[in-house]
Parts: C-alpha cells; structure tokens; sequence
C-alpha cells in the first residue's frame, strides 16, 4: 500500500512549531516509515512549483503553521489546500494569529515605520524600505512577496479540517493528532485534536490546593514574586489563564511556576478568548467600587498582551479597528 | 455623516434597569428609537464577549445597565459586572473603540428619567463620532 503523503508550511511564525515536529526525537523516526513527506521547506529541498505540479488531494495531510502575514502564505495556503485531503492548523498562530498578531493592534505603515526607522538599533539613513520588486540594472529582478495589511489565522483563507493547538503543540499532542489523522477514525471537521475537551484546571497538579472560592486582592507579575510551587498559583495574586484555556499539555509551565498564559486556546463554547478570559479574571479581584478595581488593574500594565495574547487575530474584533473618515 | 442613525444595544437587568426601561414607555417619555433592548436576568450575566459580539455585528454602542451596588437581585452580580466592565473598557481603549460608545451605569426601578437622559446623551455623543467599521473578516480588509 502506498504510505499517506504529508507537507508541513509555515506562515508567519516563529519557528517552534517546526522544532516541536523535531522534538517528537526518535518517534520522528517512525513518522518517516510511515509517510512519504512530500514538502516541507524548513526540512527538505521540495520547491513550491513541485507542490503545484501535484494531482489535486494527492497529499493526505498538510500541517500549516503560522498566520497569513505575506502574499505568498497565502497562496501556498490555498495551493496546498488544493492538493491536500484534511488540512490542518498546527500550532496556536495557525489556529488564531498568535504572538505575532498581535501587530493587528498597529497599521501596516506603523509596523514598517517602526521595524525600519524608529527601532533604537536600526540606522536607516536612506529610509530604505523593503520592495514588492527590484531591478538590478536590468540584469536580475528581485521579488519579494508583498506585506499583507493584517495577519489572519488560515480559517479565514481556506478551509481547515482541524486544530492543533499550543504554542508550540508538545510533542505528545502532536504524536496524539497524527496517531489520530492516520487512524482513518476521523474526529467532526472543526474539531480541536491531540489535547483535552476540558480546562486546563482538570489536569493542573495543583488544584486540589485551589480553595472553593479565589479572591485577589494584589495583582502580580511573575518576576515580581518567587511562586510557591505548591500553591495554584491563582490565589498568589497571578494572571493564570488556565481556567479558560484547555488543557492537553500537562501543565507544564505550571510545573515550572509560570502561571499559563493561554497556548492552548479556547473551549469549544467560547467565541472570543480574551472576553472569556477578562469576564473570569476580573470577577475575582476582591474590590467593591471602580477607583479600587481601576488601581488593582493598574498592575496589569498590558491587558492586550495578556489576555489575547495568542489570539487577537481570532478574536470578535480581530485588531485595532478603524473608524470610517468623518 | 447627517443621516447616520447609530445602532446602540442595551443590556438591561431584570429586576432594576430594565423595569425603568418599561416605566420610561409607560409615563410616555421621549427617547430617540435607536435602543436595542436586551433583557438579562442580571447584569452578572454579561460576559464581555457579548459586548464584543455586539461591536462585530454592528452596533455603534453599548449601554449596560444594572441595579445601583447593593442593590442586585443576586447580591453581588453587579460587583461581578463592575470589575469586568472596568477591564473591558481597558481593551476595548486598545482596540481603537472610543469610550464614548460604551458605557455601564446603575438605573433602578424608578430611575426612567435616569435612562432618558443617558439615552439621550448617547446617541448625540455616538451621532457625533460616526458609524463604527468593522472590516469584512472574510477576506484580508485594506489597511
Ligand atoms: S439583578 Fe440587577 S444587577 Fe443583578
């Protein structure tokens, strides 16, 4: 029988979800005698022009990682939709845009003022700026794919038959998906695979220290204070999203007292993470009119950054929106 | 702008806001019609996601409403409410919503003329500022 086919991308990303396909160490070995990988640009020397001289749903799974960021991941995107049976996105930028959507809160211009003048470490004398294309004296013509205005997680470009989340997925969750994509016993389109159904809190080590009720009266930061790792890490006055964030990973920033800051994602019922996490979080600070609340806030200098951090592309709201000229 | 007519949604509690609501209709006060009223059973029900979904579907502006602190039918659901409105209204400054189009105020039973006049100040305020755009999600919007 012929082995499935598979092909790994990635978007805009950082490169974690590739080494997390790494760290599957010597079960990386067994994916191999498995599947024929038939494209993955970080790993093997396959060219785009070779995924699209493919029959179309030739490949039986494509691991997408990243959001949209440029022109070309979105074409590869859509190709690789094209050719592939079940697409999935792997990792939580694939899934909801990730650390680096969280640009979506700056302009397109914003971003390049900033990367390419404004940065303390940056000397640009010529205000040079990245170009779409470049002749060189008529010789060669560069091209580089052009910035798009917004990062998008890839449900907005294409169909995806399903999530792996984490930031990056750990190696058991992804050893549990592929397990699961090979089994041919296929999960809902949609669905989330390789981690829980439930909350983070059901596998956390340290529930059973969680007393009925978590009021918090100081907000703090972890490099303020030293966790005690033997207490939820809640009722010691940090920003613990794990009661709204699945649970598949072990809790394993949790075992290392770092409270979670959300990799996994949403519950199935939640349409907006950041709402989900705010509507939690803040009912449990212990304060009874608005300058209190306002001045426990006040230790929570980045909202944004902690309650959408890995998905404000996924969100209601997807970024910063702007207001139609008056 | 002139003929622009805001959209505004208002979450109203059961047992205080929403009865001044119904009392503001029956003495015959004058409000403008642009008011989308949603019937809560407390103003602890209101998950800041469904603010966001409002915005995202298109409402100009939000207005909680609750039963004044100490006064919740449940005792502490508008405690619940304040502190979530106050970090909802952190984020939403982020999100480039001005803070005129969202706001959460306590109006009891009898307070009609209360809601009247916060009505009134909020669809000239949100008049003002113009229609809210939210891009198409479905396809990558221009910057
Ligand atoms: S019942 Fe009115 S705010 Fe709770």
């Amino acid at each position: 029988m012929e082995k499935p086919k598979i092909a790994f991308y990635w978007c805009a990303s950082c490169g974690g979800c590739e080494e997390s396909i790494v760290d599957l160490a010597e079960k990386i070995l067994d994916v191999v005698n498995l599947v024929d990988i038939v494209f993955w640009p970080v790993a093997l020397d396959f060219k785009i022009k070779d995924v699209e001289t493919m029959p179309d749903k030739s490949v039986t799974v494509s691991f997408i990682n990243g959001g949209i960021r440029l022109e070309e991941h979105e074409y590869v995107v859509k190709l690789l939709r094209k050719k592939s049976q079940l697409l999935v996105a792997y990792g939580a930028c694939s899934s909801w845009g990730g650390v680096p959507g969280l640009a979506n809160l700056f302009s397109r211009e914003e971003i390049l003022r900033c990367v390419y003048q404004e940065t303390p470490t940056v000397d640009n004398l010529n205000n040079t700026r990245p170009k779409t294309k470049l002749n060189i004296e008529d010789i060669v013509t560069l091209e580089l794919p052009e910035f798009l205005p917004r990062l998008l997680p890839i449900d907005l470009i294409v169909d995806v038959d399903y999530y792996v989340p984490g930031c990056p997925p750990t190696p058991e969750v992804t050893w549990k998906a592929i397990e699961i994509l090979l089994s041919g016993n296929l999960p809902p389109k949609g669905s989330v695979i390789g981690a829980s159904d439930r909350s983070l809190c059901y596998e956390c080590h340290l529930n059973e220290t969680k007393p009925e009720k978590v009021l918090i009266k100081e907000i703090k930061r972890p490099h303020e204070v030293i966790a005690d790792p033997e207490k939820c890490l809640l009722t010691q006055g940090l920003v613990c999203l794990g009661p709204v964030t699945r649970g598949g990973c072990g809790a394993l920033c949790v075992k290392a007292a770092m409270p979670c800051t959300g990799c996994f994602g949403q519950l199935d019922e939640v349409i907006d993470y950041g709402g989900k996490a705010i509507s939690y979080f803040a009912s449990i600070l212990d304060y009874y009119n608005e300058e209190e609340v306002e001045k426990a806030l006040s230790r929570l200098p980045d909202p944004m950054g902690t309650f959408y951090r890995y998905s404000l592309p996924a969100s209601r709201l997807r970024g910063k929106i702007k207001i139609m000229e008056r | 702008m002139e003929d622009f007519e805001p959209r505004i949604i208002v979450f109203a509690c059961n047992w205080c806001s929403y009865a001044a609501l119904d009392l503001a209709g029956t003495s015959r006060m004058k409000y403008p019609p642009n008011f989308l009223v949603i019937k809560v059973m407390c103003s602890g029900r209101i998950d800041p996601q469904f603010i966001f979904e409002a915005f995202r579907r298109g409402a100009d502006g939000v207005l909680v409403a609750g039963c004044h602190p100490g006064d919740c039918h449940y005792i502490e659901g508008n405690y619940k409410a304040l502190r979530r409105m106050t970090l909802l209204r952190k984020l939403l400054e982020s999100f480039g919503i001005e803070k005129e189009r969202f706001r959460l105020e306590w109006i009891s039973a009898s307070e009609a003329e209360k809601f009247v006049s916060i009505a009134h100040e909020m669809y000239r305020e949100i008049k003002a500022l113009g229609p809210l755009r939210i891009e198409e999600v479905s396809k990558i919007g221009e910057a």
